[in-house]
């Protein structure tokens, strides 16, 4: 049968019950798939679903219209409970056009049979070379075991406006409501609150389109499914990470972000310029990224801790601010949404490729406490986190999130306000006579930092050696000295962390361990692999430096160990890649000379985020060497 | 004690002496032209009663960024080429604050090249001191952006390849200049007089040091130190006027109005006789951190959590309502 076919009036069937679907809507950039998307992704949570939305970003502001590398638009997971990741491939996508549908095809993205809708207003284009390409690919999916329905969703929407490539997005979007049953009051009320901003006339112009996708799906698409949904009882918050971040920062009680436009970290500077204003707040966009940090580290000199927040090449070009801060005990927090590297990298994609540099940046010793959120919910609390770290250890903090995080939307609980988040105000008291500017505790190498318009604390911050009194010191034992105490803070606040918890069981035969953005995926994949009655349990690091105590204690309950990350490792293959010359990842790195352990690793870089099947994959060989040494 | 004894006495306590501000004996070079900016600028804190705790000095790296280390004020002794960045965020969080800059030709002009451009747009309020010796000086003698063509230094040994760049020319070409001035540091009075100026303008105050290293370049103003003739005082009722006994020995002398900013340029090309005072002054422009912070309501935790709160409700999908569920 040719599904294409469109009945006029369908025997529409009681809906098929399902765990999960992903869906992904995909259009050219400009004609609002995003929009789309995030409102599909808002209607689903409210209704009670887990809802992951990733956006599909092209890596150009207006790539050609209609061409494969052109994709832009939502991808959203929707399932019957909480959802943690991504999840595998795309079970029903609507598409504007075909190349951007191929485009998705060939990147992988779509399961087998998966379900499209597709825009069919380009088969009688005028153009015959479009009609020919727009058949060509439909016959070539048809005949690949895709489930193809055409829509004409252009023909329909050219009698409700003037020009239907600016509203199909929202006739998309009834349709897609109408296959998942979802609320049709909650997906007015929330084209509304989508369109807010705009005039009235706006609004009821999305819900007119939303209205004829509703009622053409009624009359012409007999899909139904039906994904069961838990009621929410408390208000959440539809973000992404970098929107957390932003938020974080604002709650924190800082007063100063330094910046420079670097992608994916803007977005969070976008989001926060008005928003930091409006409680007194200032977001600098500095000439470069050196003066991002130089201004933060200003700022946070006289004032409050400051926050710069960049991404890989900016985050190089920081570390010789990031190296003074930390000689001269400058509290400041540096958010780094990490992105495909070396140099310019990937922009738009996702890898967990900064870890060591972070850790060993910086020329000399250069501790500084590094975190990373593996939720867009501890993007918000990780910064007010860092904040309090950073003013307390006099040190800088860096929080490492990343692509995947930046540009995942879901749903969290909405936090609330807490006074203890906030920086106190700016101290200004006198300082007590004879009091040294760095009165190290000889035990936690603390001290108290005086801030200008403190009275009888005036000395001068230098990022040279420097002894307790601040004074320039190139003898051996004011060096070591300052060297010891800037170590022995972080020790000290090692002392403060709590082991991690184990998902899973507590001893076992393999311990996946992880940090960063991958946490959803690497949980879903232990579930599914414990359900089938594998002894594996996984281990999911907040704190990358200092690390926490006793996760060398943990690792050792396992038979082996094996680090999760999306950054680079030889594999090895015996001709070049061998035990000497192996790199590991970066966390499997640290682990194997903190504990001592025979840690392996396995990851991905490919620009997308790990997915549960991979790391299932991964794991069950690595289980299967365990059987096979059992033997 | 009367309230008005405990006001006098409070005076008493604000009345700063020399002493108030030094710390330290200076390690630079003797006959170095650092001494003499350090003695006007404590001089300068001193006559205006600036209070130490409430004045910060930034440097970047060389010889002339060891200064804050000699002032007993807040200081930060940063590093190379970033002491205007680092200067402007302390602007940005400390209205409240008197902010200086020490920087040099390498630092300034070279490393810092990119932050100096941007930071004369800013126009924030800093006192910024360019100490010029035309060389580096604490790597040991290395050619620098305004050391002059043909100078032969440890990376010029055949003389320096290209022009000098000239800072008071740029500093006049970028957008939002708004007080710039060059002095020579072998006239004390000159010295004090400019950098008071500069002090009191509001917004970037740029002032140009020509400066001697007698260790590495000790001829190179020896010509301008002996011959008053090759000294031009730049002078105007709105600029500075000159005492009659300075005006006795420095016979060359240019009236130009420091608002007259083609005037300004014409007179920053001219390298012989070298021109001292304050070639052009803006009080107009405004100042950044004002713009964005002059009408902003003061931080605190009551509009922190009212913003969090409406930013939150931008987000927020409530629970379904029983009416809405379908």
């Amino acid at each position: 049968m040719n599904e294409t076919a469109i009945a006029t009036s369908p025997v529409i069937l009681a809906p098929r019950v399902l765990d999960e679907h992903i869906v992904e809507v995909i259009s050219d950039s400009g004609e609002g798939a995003q929009r789309c998307g995030q409102v599909l992704g808002a209607i689903a949570a409210r209704m009670g679903n887990g809802v992951w939305s990733e956006e599909i970003i092209p890596a150009e502001i207006r790539p050609p219209q209609r061409s494969t590398a052109g994709a832009s638009g939502n991808r959203i997971r929707l399932r019957a409970g909480r959802v943690t990741n991504g999840g595998g491939e795309t079970d029903l996508v609507i598409a504007f056009n075909e190349q951007v549908l191929l485009g998705r095809v060939r990147a992988g993205a779509l399961k087998p049979g998966c379900i499209i809708l597709l825009e069919n207003c380009w088969r009688d284009d005028r153009d015959a070379s479009v009609s020919a390409a727009y058949t060509k690919v439909h016959d070539e999916l048809v005949a690949a075991g895709y489930a193809v329905y055409e829509i004409p969703m252009e023909q329909q929407c050219r009698r409700l406006v003037a020009d239907p490539r600016r509203g199909k997005n929202m006739f998309a979007l009834g349709i897609l409501c109408a296959i998942y049953g979802l609320s049709r009051d909650l997906a007015r009320e929330q084209v509304r609150i989508a369109f807010g901003g705009k005039d009235s006339t706006v609004v009821e112009r999305n819900i007119t389109l939303l209205e004829a996708g509703l009622s053409w799906a009624d009359r012409h698409l007999a899909l139904r499914f039906s994904i069961p949904a838990t009621p929410v009882t408390e208000p959440q918050l539809v973000i992404n990470g970098n929107i957390a971040l932003a938020l974080g920062v604002l709650a924190s009680g800082m007063e100063v972000c330094a910046m420079y436009p670097i992608t994916p970290a803007t977005s969070a500077s976008h989001y926060l310029t008005s928003a930091f204003e409006a409680v007194g707040g200032v977001v600098h966009q500095a000439e470069d990224e050196i003066a991002a940090c130089a201004f933060a580290i200003g700022a946070s000199y006289a004032g409050k801790c400051s926050v710069t927040i960049t991404s890989g090449p900016g985050y190089s070009l920081k570390q010789e601010g990031i190296g003074l801060a930390v000689m001269a005990e400058i509290p400041l927090v540096v958010v780094n949404v990490q992105r495909g590297g070396p140099s310019t990298g990937q922009p738009t994609k996702i890898e967990q490729g900064d870890l060591l540099t972070t850790i060993f940046g910086s020329h000399g010793d250069a501790p500084k406490i590094v975190l990373a959120p593996a939720s867009v919910e501890e993007c918000f609390y990780a910064v007010i986190t860092a904040r309090k770290l950073a003013e307390t250890f006099r040190m800088v903090v860096v929080v490492l999130s990343d692509a995947a995080l930046a540009t995942s939307q879901v749903a969290v609980p909405r936090p609330t306000f807490d006074p203890a988040w906030l920086a106190p105000p700016v101290n200004q008291s006198p300082v007590p006579a004879g009091k040294p500017p760095y009165d190290w505790d000889p035990l936690t190498g603390l001290s108290e930092r005086f801030i200008p318009g403190q009275p009888g604390g005036m000395h001068t911050i230098t990022g040279l050696a420097h002894d307790r009194l601040s004074h320039v010191a190139y003898d051996p034992e004011s060096n070591e000295l300052g060297l010891e105490a800037r170590s022995r803070k972080l020790a000290a606040l090692a002392k403060t962390l709590r082991p991690p918890v184990v998902h899973g069981d507590e001893e076992g035969d393999l311990l996946l361990v992880g940090w960063g953005s991958t946490r959803g995926a690497i949980e879903e994949a232990v579930d599914r692999l414990r359900a089938e009655g594998h002894r594996i349990s996984s281990l999911h690091l907040l704190f990358l430096q200092p690390m926490a105590p006793g996760i060398g204690d943990i690792m050792r309950k396992f038979r082996k160990v094996l680090a999760v990350e999306a950054n680079w490792s030889d594999r090895p293959d015996g001709a070049l890649f061998d035990d000497e010359t192996r790199r590991y990842s970066a966390l499997a790195l640290l682990l194997r000379s903190r504990t001592l352990i025979d840690i392996d690793c396995w990851g991905q870089v490919t620009g997308q985020p790990i997915k549960p099947d991979a790391i299932v994959r991964a794991a069950r060989a690595k289980l299967g060497t365990i059987a096979g040494d059992a033997k | 004690m009367s309230e008005a004894t405990l006001c006098l006495l409070r005076l008493a306590d604000e009345q700063h002496s020399l002493e108030d501000y030094q710390s330290g004996v200076p390690r630079w070079c003797p006959g170095c032209g650092d001494n003499a900016i350090l003695s006007a600028v404590q001089r300068l804190c001193r006559d205006e009663g600036l209070r130490p705790e409430k004045t910060v000095f930034i440097s970047g790296i060389g010889c002339s960024s060891r200064f804050p280390h000699y002032m007993k004020t807040y200081g930060l002794h940063g590093i190379h080429g970033r002491a205007l960045p680092i200067a402007e965020g302390v602007r940005m969080a400390r209205r409240d604050l008197d902010v200086f800059v020490n920087t040099g030709d390498g630092d300034c002009c070279s490393i810092g090249a990119a932050h100096w451009i941007h930071a004369i747009r800013y126009n924030m309020n800093l006192t910024v001191m360019l100490h010029d010796n035309e060389i580096y000086g604490l790597t040991k003698k290395q050619a620098s952006p305004t050391s002059p063509k043909g100078l032969r230094s440890n990376t010029t040994p055949g003389g320096a390849w290209l022009e000098a760049l000239n800072p008071v020319q740029v500093t006049l070409g970028v957008q939002n200049a708004s007080f710039v001035a060059q002095v020579v540091d072998w006239i004390p009075e000159l010295l004090y007089d400019v950098l008071h100026r500069a002090w009191k303008h509001r917004g970037f105050s740029f002032v140009h040091i020509v400066q001697r290293c007698p260790e590495w370049l000790p001829n190179q103003f020896e010509p301008f130190v002996r011959d008053p003739s090759k000294v031009a005082l730049v002078h105007h009722e709105r600029g500075l006027s000159i005492s009659p006994s300075l005006a006795k020995v420095y016979r060359n002398q240019i009236q130009h109005d420091p608002r007259d900013i083609d005037g300004a340029r014409k007179i920053a090309s001219q390298r012989d006789p070298i021109p001292v005072g304050i070639l052009y002054h803006d009080p107009s422009v405004p100042c950044y951190e004002d713009l964005r912070r002059g009408n902003q309501p003061p931080h605190s935790a009551a509009l922190v959590k009212k913003g969090l709160e409406k930013q939150f409700d931008k987000f927020t999908i409530w629970p379904q309502t029983a009416e809405a569920a379908d």
